[in-house]
């Protein structure tokens, strides 16, 4: 509440900054506004931007670290029984404080001490919220102030908004940078707190997967198993029969698109192959799920063979189709950049068009054709859906394409799927295995692209 | 030169007329067959080519045409029509459940033992009456009186006025018993069932019930959620395209950046999942569910599609445009923001809509921060517990009903009819804005 009311006289403050400090720029010279520095408008963001910039910062920083300084206040305060605990019951204690003050029952009575503890939480929140309010608005009068007070003839207000500007375009194309490093340090850190209790030894050659962890200690079965070599196996399966489909089947339409089809025909082919491309992966798996898996299996039920109803083949198959668009317009872009020169002295040879596209346009276009193939397999191996809704969640080491595995991806979404504790090795694992699907795809790209870029340079 | 040429030709012995001579090697029979051989692998590639794009064609033909066939029909509802008397006892009790079934059993006198009439009370939808109870909230002068009313049939008699259930199959694998389907064929024998537009598809939640469950809590959610990513990823990579391509020095940093934004563009979606779940919910302590959580994942993930398309919509706009500009006199900001980027606008709007496609079609990091929940209200805001279209269908093709299949490929249809929309307003923006320089 407090929050939207700030974001609103922010607003407010910000449009009145602009106007005012327009309207004052140009009395300041009495109208005559050639005489100033900056055009008016210029001035005029100048105030808006004291007035807005300042609390908005405020504002950022604020609400990032507000949560987790209560927290600290109050759980400073609560007694020594229910913080001396370890790792375990502090998330659960911190849990408790946060669903309380929120008011989400938790199912059980609540300690009393907790209980005074989220109320306290609850308080301190909407304290810090109205101060911040109050800070919040306060700076950004006495900044709209300020920056109005500077306004004059001589103020150089171009070059100051221009240096905002840009440190804010800076600051936009650090986001990227940001993401990655967002990604590899969550994946790292909760990787290496699997790693604390599976050795990484074990996860990555071991070939027994079973996340399932028992509630209590003395329970069958009680430590999973996170041997994952079933399911780089499952995912490599799918691959190769991904790649099966895809591969021949893109190449050879991206070479009758950029060859054989007219220039009219190849502008309505192109985006109808890329429609398939434009198709939600759930729909892909649903699919796969009820079209394509009871095709294989009577296909294979009339050819005598034992098939599982949710087999490797239907889920990589679909998954070839999938991928078709991709390997054909990324090959379809390289076969183009191959200089016309080739062919026609190949032609010139008196080769017929087929020979030349074997033996001279392919050869030429093969990096290309090669990266292009390995995005495709990247894009395969993080395939997630289609998997999961298809192929089934059984952990099995076999190279059988018409029996059901799992994949990385089909497994990291199953593992975090509904209610799940934080610290158990089962949720953490999910991590674990996200680290290795990062890492290979990131290999895999990084060629890639690597080899797209120097191919490229050949020709220009 | 030209002397020397003539000289040559002049010189050179008249050649053989190649028709007199049976030696020549272009007329020997090994050439022939070679030649032949070579005209037909010439057509048999070219054969493949075309049967690999006629492949394609196919399986999206075959797949469209599928999910049609599935879903074409969840567009229509069956409904039963009865004659309710309107008891003011027990409407004051809200009982109408009770009004409902003493209606539907009058239309049946026959059937008097307990088990018959539990068929009977089968047919209606466990929906109905709420709608009886909300036609007599809107009008309350009906009480007392007898109406006709057309209430929701239960999903499997809608299922079988749909004919999807086989009739010729015994009884224990149809799954739908004798007595259902003679008490539907008498309510149909009498003009009592009938078949109307569903609404309900588009208004309501999610629900349990196939006959009550609707893709309008998911649409709500989905309309939040690309609001979300919206808001950040087009400012962010327009401002991150711009810096990149008109101010940014080439060194080291720059690489970088561009290095990783080629890298986050095919980094697999679920690792943007794990990052939210990571950063957002655990670090941050965003609630579970929400479209701001799912927005903000998308957002990170179309960014890299949007940086992409506007550096490549800026590179096209020529550098005199610039020089222009600062000939007389504007700054290079001034140059890029009257200038360069309305010219570059058209290109970064295309890109701007295949993110958002994109963005709208993804399932897997949605699973991650929680949006497979159950949801039977239509969110209210960013924060509120919401699903969008893909979950939504992801967790209908789980569902065990018949009625389900049906509204799933419904669900998907409509989703593909927004993104073919999307998609075309791309093309033809591309089209309508096309400029050679």
């Amino acid at each position: 509440m407090q929050l939207t009311l700030l974001a609103l006289i922010l607003a407010l403050l910000t449009v009145i900054g602009f106007l005012a400090g327009r309207s004052r720029a140009a009395a300041s010279v009495g109208g005559r506004v050639a005489e100033l520095h900056s055009v008016p408008s210029y001035h005029g963001v100048y105030v808006a931007l004291w007035a807005g910039l300042p609390a908005l910062l405020l504002f950022v920083a604020w609400t990032a670290s507000e949560g987790w300084l209560v927290l600290q206040l109050v759980l400073s305060g609560l007694p020594e029984r229910l913080t001396a605990g370890d790792g375990q019951s502090a998330v659960l204690l911190k849990a408790d404080i946060l669903n309380l003050a929120r008011g989400i029952a938790t199912g059980r009575e609540p300690d009393p001490a907790v209980a005074e503890a989220a109320r306290r939480y609850a308080s301190f929140r909407d304290l810090a919220d109205w101060s911040l309010l109050a800070i919040g608005a306060s700076l950004a009068v006495a900044g709209l102030a300020w920056g109005r007070h500077r306004i004059g003839p001589d103020l150089r207000a171009r070059p100051a908004v221009e240096r905002v500007v840009r440190v804010a375009l800076v600051v936009c194309s650090l986001v990227a940078i940001l993401t990655t490093v967002g990604i590899v340090l969550s994946l790292l850190f909760e990787a290496l707190r699997f790693f604390a209790v599976v050795s990484p030894l074990d996860f990555l050659f071991g070939t027994h997967w079973s996340p399932q962890m028992a509630m209590r200690a003395d329970q069958v079965g009680s430590s999973g198993s996170f041997g994952a070599i079933p399911l780089f196996a499952g995912t490599l399966l799918i691959t190769v029969v991904a790649m099966l489909v895809a591969v021949p089947v893109g190449l050879m339409a991206a070479i009758y698109m950029s060859e054989y089809a007219g220039r009219g025909m190849r502008t309505w082919l192109k985006p109808a192959l890329e429609i398939l491309a434009g198709i939600p992966t759930v729909v892909y798996g649903f699919f796969a799920a009820l079209t394509m898996a009871p095709f294989v299996r009577s296909v294979g039920e009339a050819l005598g063979l034992d098939v599982s109803s949710e087999s490797a083949l239907a889920a990589g198959i679909v998954m070839g189709v999938m991928i078709i668009p991709f390997v054909s317009s990324l090959s379809d872009d390289v076969i183009n950049a191959v200089p016309q020169s080739l062919r026609d002295g190949s032609y010139g040879l008196g080769a017929t068009k087929s020979e030349t596209i074997k033996q001279v346009v392919l050869p030429a276009a093969l990096p290309g054709i090669v990266a292009a193939v390995m995005l495709a397999i990247s894009r395969a191996i993080g395939e997630t859906m289609i998997v999961t809704m298809a192929s089934g969640l059984t952990a099995n080491l076999t190279a059988n394409p018409l029996q059901a595995v799992t994949t990385v991806t089909t497994q990291i979404a199953t593992l975090l799927v509904g209610d799940q504790e934080f610290d158990s090795p089962k949720t953490l694992s999910a991590f674990g295995l996200g680290l290795v699907l990062f890492l290979v795809t990131l290999c895999l790209n990084m060629v890639a692209l690597r080899v797209v870029r120097t191919y490229r340079e050949k020709y220009d | 030169m030209t002397d020397l040429l003539e000289q040559d030709i002049s010189a050179a012995p008249p050649s053989p007329a190649p028709a007199a001579t049976s030696k020549s090697r272009h007329r020997s029979e090994a050439f022939a067959r070679r030649l032949r051989a070579r005209h037909a692998a010439e057509r048999r590639f070219r054969l493949a080519g075309a049967a690999a794009v006629a492949l394609a064609a196919l399986v999206l033909v075959l797949l469209l045409g599928s999910i049609v066939a599935r879903g074409g029909s969840a567009f229509w509802e069956t409904r039963i029509r009865l004659e309710v008397t309107l008891d003011p006892a027990e409407v004051a009790d809200r009982n109408y459940t009770v009004l409902l079934r003493r209606a539907l059993h009058a239309q049946f006198p026959q059937v008097t033992d307990r088990a018959g009439r539990r068929v009977l009370n089968e047919l209606l939808s466990s929906g109905a009456p709420y709608e009886l109870e909300a036609m007599v909230a809107g009008d309350a002068s009906i009480i007392g009186t007898t109406r006709t009313v057309w209430v929701r049939a239960d999903d499997e008699i809608d299922q079988l006025v749909k004919g999807r259930y086989r009739r010729d199959l015994p009884e224990s694998e149809r799954g739908l018993s004798d007595a259902k389907i003679a008490a539907a064929d008498t309510l149909m024998a009498g003009g009592a069932l009938a078949q109307g537009f569903n609404t309900t598809l588009f208004t309501a939640g999610d629900s349990r019930e196939p006959e009550q469950a609707g893709i309008g809590g998911a649409i709500v959610g989905s309309l939040l959620t690309l609001l979300v990513t919206m808001a950040l990823s087009v400012p962010v990579g327009v401002s991150a395209a711009v810096y990149l391509e008109e101010f940014a020095p080439k060194n080291r940093w720059t690489d970088l950046i561009e290095v990783n934004i080629n890298n986050l563009a095919a980094v697999p979606s679920i690792i943007f999942g794990l990052l939210g779940l990571a950063v957002f919910l655990g670090f941050f302590g965003m609630p579970r569910s929400a479209p701001l959580v799912g927005g903000l994942v998308m957002a990170l993930m179309t960014l890299p599609v949007i940086i992409i398309a506007s550096r490549v919509a800026l590179k096209s706009v020529p550098p005199s445009v610039r020089e222009a500009a600062l000939g007389i006199g504007a700054s290079p900001l001034q140059t890029v923001l009257h200038h360069v980027l309305p010219l570059a606008m058209p290109g970064i709007l295309t890109g701007t809509i295949i993110g958002m496609a994109r963005a709208l079609g993804e399932t897997a990091p949605l699973l991650m921060i929680g949006m497979v929940a159950f949801i039977v209200d239509v969110p209210h805001g960013l924060t509120d517990s919401a699903t969008v279209l893909p979950v939504q269908i992801y967790m209908w093709a789980d569902s065990p009903e018949r009625a389900f299949t049906e509204r799933t490929s419904a669900a998907i249809l409509i989703l593909l009819g927004v993104l073919i929309l999307l998609n075309g307003a791309a093309v033809v923006l591309r089209k309508l804005f096309e400029r050679r320089w």
